[in-house]
């Protein structure tokens, strides 16, 4: 399924984008230009052709990793994409790593302690779900960059130039992001939790002396997390939006911020390459899901 | 497992779309707060971009007036161009809200339509739905919607267009998971026969029973709307300026953190507290509705848990035995809660185990049998509790004994085996792993010789290739072998006591007798004391030393095996026996008791066999029956077994 949506989403987008009134030789030029000018540019940029031959031609390149190279700033678009991959997938990791490890414990103990805990989960899950992370991002430059100095408000350091400083960068944007994913995971973690603890292979190892540690934690949460799994390859698709948003509020150099610059001046072969890239990234996603589902399900695997 | 919620009502079928469901939910008043709210945010979006014309187009404000904090004049504060922001934010409500409603039409014209004809339909109809949904899970959204917008910039409508496209998928998939069951139902294929119309079927008797599926779907995409809305409003890529909305307000406080951090905290609470009332209202109309579609169910989910505070600290009627048994059950009384109050399930009940005895407990379903062994392990299911009696056990009273000290009896003096030997073991590791963790557990062996113990358990079960068996899944093993790897871990703690809740029940006569040979087979080898629950005499008769009669939650007879089959002393006994097919003389017909075991709650005062009893007297309706023991270890608790034996 992997080739043809790629196939389809690269096509798709040259589509679209062709629809748009005017092109980057007007955007390049501005109003004001003589049509001779337009012209000339339009040759250069090879806009004249029509669309199926551009298409064509930047899929040729495309599938030998040639993505082409910006009109506006002429760089090489595998080469733009190459330079804010990290910042993306460290902000993508890094929000993952927290939602899965808080939510998965928070998910847990609200399980097993049940009432007021169980609520606590419940109207957690409500308040990640209702806040919108670009807002509580800036909630939390004004708190924690700007009264308390603790963190960069913006910006991003790469992890090769200063761990620690590439840690602090990330600190914030990933708080604001992982908001949604915990109180995900939390609520699926939870209810997962519940059925499997109410199951008879529970009861069962309950009634032949197994310690709860065991029940809990060897029993429970792996065949709980089968479920939490699926949850968990929504939520990091879902944060591939959630990504460009923040991105624009800590003005971290990323895919999602070049995406939104791209976009809005109609630089089709940047664009291009992002969509390929940003499905790339899901279709991984999606097969690191099925391959840890596969990994965990023992009676999928056989079949 | 005949413990699980004696008192359930069956689940009434009613619809979520009828006058009663929407009672329901405007009894919640969560549901009718959010309601209000939004109805609120409605008249806002009517009413404020006309009562404030010129809100929208206004570049700037009182530029002396300028980042000013809440005030009288300003509620809200005014904003960097000294405009004044709640103004601003109530004519901001319109976009938003027409955003919101863009998409969810979107995704309701194509999703409930469609959602419809693929559960409906089913067929190739049904596989498209199911690859769109896939599909979609691996297209990012937001993304997209960029693209989009950079072809039509700032048209909001083609952004909500597009993400009700994409949801749309979702909603269908939900719609058809609720129509699949409903298809299958009497009323529907009734309408089908009588010869009405598919497109009639769908919309007067399908739609309205997914209505509540609908609504609850419908709230949280309008919550995913808004998300996505505001933050495109936010990237500046919806909203033009100066025309305010919510996500273009936070925008626009961020350039001014420093300076003005106020700013950002009236649209963000906005979207946050509408987010809210919208995921609230979802999960009203889902809790509102499911409460329509099963009865309360009690504590399905809450863990077992036993009231020990609750129990008396020793009653009168319990006598401390000195006698040599193994297990005695003292007058053992267990209730479940019931919709009013808890409900009587197992009422004093009395018998005992010797060390190396086999007992059998008989009775038809509903009886409370398996209650009363769950009971024994401290394991009763959802919220039962032991209201009265003692559990003695080698020498202490386990119906008192902590959680912490029960665990020292489970699996290492009495193990536990079940009527589902399949679902009984964990599906995600291989029984080989299982039986090794609980001989290590409880016999606290190092790996290797833990690993040793589980094959040499396994080949006591007769597996011959005991290795091959140890790596399999539960899923690959039969019912009879996965019986006998339950046995086999039941047995990794060495127990003194085995209780068997009709192992057998669930198999094929063949193998019936297999586990039941082994059984004995165990009991002889190991000395060890069988608990064995059964509604099957040849079982009894095959196996048993002893058999206790269960009746409504009562003991009613007891004695060793060949005096019950040679000369029942009640009734019931005499009729379970008549109506047993291993005895019954063959060419005639079964004979059957007439009539249902009295449910849990509805007990009668006199006999609780009376109404189905053909010895039924006046008298025996009367009062509450007490056992009577007219021989040497056998008991009954009939007033009228003098007679009986004579006939």
């Amino acid at each position: 399924m992997t080739v043809p949506l790629l196939f389809v989403v690269s096509a798709l987008t040259f589509v679209l984008v062709s629809l748009q009134p005017g092109n980057a030789a007007q955007e390049i030029l501005g109003t004001t230009a003589s049509p001779q000018a337009y012209a000339a540019l339009e040759r250069d940029l090879g806009l004249n052709r029509p669309l199926y031959e551009q298409y064509w031609s930047w899929l040729g390149h495309a599938v030998r990793g040639d993505l082409g190279q910006s009109i506006f700033t002429n760089q090489p678009v595998a080469e733009a994409i190459g330079q804010r991959l990290p910042v993306t997938l460290s902000l993508l990791i890094g929000t993952l790593f927290v939602s899965v490890v808080i939510g998965i414990g928070f998910g847990v103990f609200s399980a097993l302690r049940g009432g007021a805990a169980g609520r606590a989960a419940d109207a957690l899950a409500l308040i990640g779900f209702s806040l919108p992370a670009f807002w509580v991002g800036a909630e939390l430059i004004v708190i924690f960059a700007v009264w308390q100095h603790w963190f960069p408000a913006t910006g991003y350091v790469a992890i090769t130039a200063s761990p620690a400083g590439w840690l602090r960068s990330l600190v914030l944007p990933v708080a604001a992001l992982s908001l949604y994913g915990i109180a995900a995971i939390a609520k699926q973690t939870r209810e997962a939790m519940l059925d499997v603890l109410a199951s008879e292979y529970i009861r069962m190892a309950r009634a032949n002396g197994l310690s709860s540690r065991a029940i809990v934690f060897r029993h429970a949460l792996r065949n709980a997390s089968i479920r939490v799994v699926t949850v968990i390859g929504l939520v990091a698709v879902g944060l591939l939006g959630g990504t460009v948003l923040a991105e624009n509020v800590f003005a971290l150099p990323g895919l999602g911020s070049l995406m939104v610059n791209a976009g809005t001046q109609h630089d089709l072969p940047v664009v291009a390459g992002l969509v390929v890239c940003f499905t790339v990234v899901v279709v991984a996603i999606i097969l690191l899901v099925d391959l840890a589902y596969l990994w965990l399900n023992p009676r999928v695997r056989l079949r | 497992m005949t413990a699980v919620a004696p008192v359930a009502a069956p689940a009434t079928a009613s619809s979520s779309g009828n006058p009663h469901f929407l009672r329901r939910l405007l009894r919640r008043p969560i549901a009718v707060a959010c309601c209000a709210y939004l109805v609120l945010l409605i008249g806002v979006a009517v009413v404020a971009p006309i009562a404030m014309p010129s809100v929208s187009t206004q570049d700037a404000g009182n530029l002396f007036a300028a980042n000013q904090l809440p005030s009288w004049s300003h509620l809200l504060g005014t904003d960097t161009l000294g405009r004044d922001v709640l103004s601003r934010l109530l004519v901001g409500d319109r976009v938003t809200l027409i955003g919101v409603a863009e998409a969810l039409v979107v995704v309701l014209v194509l999703g409930v339509p469609f959602g419809l004809l693929a559960g409906y339909v089913g067929g190739w109809t049904d596989r498209v739905v199911i690859w769109l949904a896939d599909l979609t899970y691996s297209l990012p959204a937001v993304v997209i919607i960029i693209v989009v917008l950079s072809v039509f910039p700032s048209s909001m409508l083609a952004a909500m267009i597009t993400l009700g496209v994409l949801a749309a998928p979702d909603i269908m998939r939900v719609v058809r998971s609720a129509t699949l069951p409903i298809r299958e139902e009497l009323y529907v294929k009734a309408a089908e026969a009588s010869g009405l119309s598919r497109a009639y079927i769908l919309t007067r008797h399908i739609l309205p029973r997914i209505a509540g599926v609908v609504i609850v779907q419908a709230s949280l995409l309008a919550a995913v709307a808004l998300g996505v809305q505001s933050g495109l409003a936010f990237l500046n890529l919806l909203v033009a300026a100066p025309a305010p909305s919510w996500g273009g307000m936070v925008a626009e406080g961020t350039t001014v953190l420093l300076l003005h951090p106020w700013l950002i905290i009236p649209p963000g609470v906005a979207i946050a507290v509408t987010m809210l009332a919208l995921s609230l209202l979802g999960d009203s109309v889902r809790d509102a509705a499911v409460e329509s579609w099963s009865a309360p169910a009690g504590a399905k989910r809450t863990a077992a848990k036993r009231a020990p505070a609750t129990l008396a600290p020793a009653s009168t009627k319990t006598d401390i035995p000195n006698d040599p048994r193994l297990l005695s059950v003292q007058h053992l009384s267990v209730s479940f809660p019931g919709q009013d109050g808890y409900l009587r399930v197992v009422d004093d009940v009395t018998f005992t185990v010797a060390a190396g005895e086999i007992v059998g407990i008989v009775g038809e379903s509903g009886c409370g049998k398996s209650v009363t062994t769950a009971a024994i392990i401290g394991l009763l299911p959802g919220k039962g509790r032991i209201d009265d009696g003692s559990i003695w056990f080698g020498g202490s009273d386990i119906a008192r004994a902590s959680e912490a000290d029960l665990r020292n009896v489970r699996g290492r003096r009495i193990a536990f085996v079940s009527q589902e030997p399949t679902a009984g073991l964990d599906p995600s590791y291989r029984v080989g792993a299982q039986i090794e963790e609980a001989v290590r557990q409880l016999q606290h062996l190092s790996r290797p010789a833990a690993r040793a113990r589980t094959l040499e358990l396994l080949r006591d079960m007769h597996f011959a290739d005991p290795a091959a068996v140890a790596q399999r899944y539960p899923h690959e093993l039969s019912g009879g072998m996965a019986q006998r790897v339950a046995i086999a871990r039941a047995l990794a703690g060495e127990p003194e006591l085995l209780i068997a809740d009709e192992p057998t029940t669930a198999l094929d006569v063949t193998v019936q007798a297999e586990i039941l040979d082994l059984i004995r087979e165990l009991q002889l080898t190991r000395q060890m004391a069988v608990l064995i629950v059964t509604h099957d005499w040849g079982v009894v008769a095959d196996l048993c030393d002893r058999v206790v009669v269960m009746y409504a939650g009562q003991v009613v007879e007891q004695a060793d095996v060949q005096p019950i089959f040679d000369a029942p002393l009640h009734p019931y006994t005499e009729a379970l026996l008549a109506s047993n097919p291993h005895f019954a003389p063959e060419a005639i017909t079964l004979p059957t008791i007439p009539g249902t075991v009295p449910p849990p709650g509805s007990w009668p005062a006199g006999c609780r066999f009376s109404a189905r009893c053909r010895y039924a007297v006046t008298a025996c309706a009367e009062r509450a029956v007490a056992i009577e023991a007219p021989n040497q270890a056998h008991e009954t608790r009939c007033i009228r077994y003098a007679e009986l034996v004579k006939q």
